[in-house]
């Protein structure tokens, strides 16, 4: 049943990309930022992770997902430090897919040349 | 009168996109990006025994990786000429911007090409990223303490 509401959930977001993609001038670039935004907001008062634990890996996959784990990492620090705690563990838990995207495209784009 | 004609003359010969096919194409390559995701996360917690957290730390990982290695070989462009907002959405867009401003810039040199440029679009969904989760955070700490 989780896989049904991973296709459904994650399906809808590319929906909604794609219809602000074709119907506006935004480009890629605005849609995945304003995707990140919508993430952050969703989380302000925990419903993202409702959202997890109905779609799991499903939810995990879009872009929201990132401005989903920016603030649960904050938050989760500024449970213990305050108001420095939100910058303290802004990265926290995006540390690993910031970290690896840096990477793997460092040491590939010295391995391939690109193509057109 | 001379601009308008050739306003209409543009507007007859831009290739008229279909929406709705767009996105259903992009709800199912969206939606089976989804399933994949789900499933790597049970294959990893199955596999390695950890939590479903944990999984899916690893399962953002492979999917980056994949979607950098398929920028390499000149797949990426291909796939979302196809598949439109299905592969753009998902954690393999935000892999694919920076691989790819990466690969451009290059020839710049490691410094100025490579590591300057490297964030160049991928930079705005980490900014805006920390700027709004910044925000909320502020937000719900002054609302819930």
């Amino acid at each position: 049943m989780i896989y049904v509401n991973a296709f459904l959930f994650c399906g809808i977001v590319c929906v909604i990309g794609q219809l602000i993609l074709d119907n506006t001038k935004l480009t890629p670039g605005h849609v995945t930022s304003l995707f990140v935004v919508l993430g952050a907001f969703l989380d302000t008062f925990s419903w993202y992770d409702k959202i997890i634990l109905w779609a799991g890996g499903g939810a995990m996959v879009p872009i929201t997902s990132f401005g989903h784990l920016l603030i649960h990492g904050a938050m989760k620090a500024a449970s213990e430090y305050g108001f420095m705690g939100l910058l303290m563990g802004m990265f926290d838990l995006t540390a690993s897919g910031i970290s690896s995207a840096i990477i793997f495209s460092f040491f590939l784009s010295l391995l391939f040349k690109p193509k057109d | 009168m001379e601009k308008r004609k050739y306003k209409e003359i543009v507007d007859k010969h831009t290739p008229k996109e279909n929406r709705l096919y767009n996105s259903l194409i992009a709800f199912v390559t969206g939606g089976l990006m989804g399933v994949l995701g789900q499933g790597l996360v049970d294959l990893y917690s199955y596999w390695f025994h950890i939590s479903t957290k944990d999984a899916s730390v690893f399962m953002i990982v492979t999917l980056i990786f994949f979607g950098c290695l398929f920028t390499c070989f000149g797949w990426f462009d291909k796939i979302v000429n196809f598949a439109k907002c299905g592969f753009i959405v998902p954690i393999t867009g935000f892999a694919h911007s920076m691989m790819s401003a990466a690969l451009e810039y290059r020839k710049e040199g490691l410094v100025t090409g490579i590591g300057a440029n490297m964030l160049k679009i991928a930079g705005s969904v980490i900014i805006f990223g920390v700027v709004s989760a910044y925000f909320f955070g502020l937000i719900r700490l002054l609302i819930m303490g």
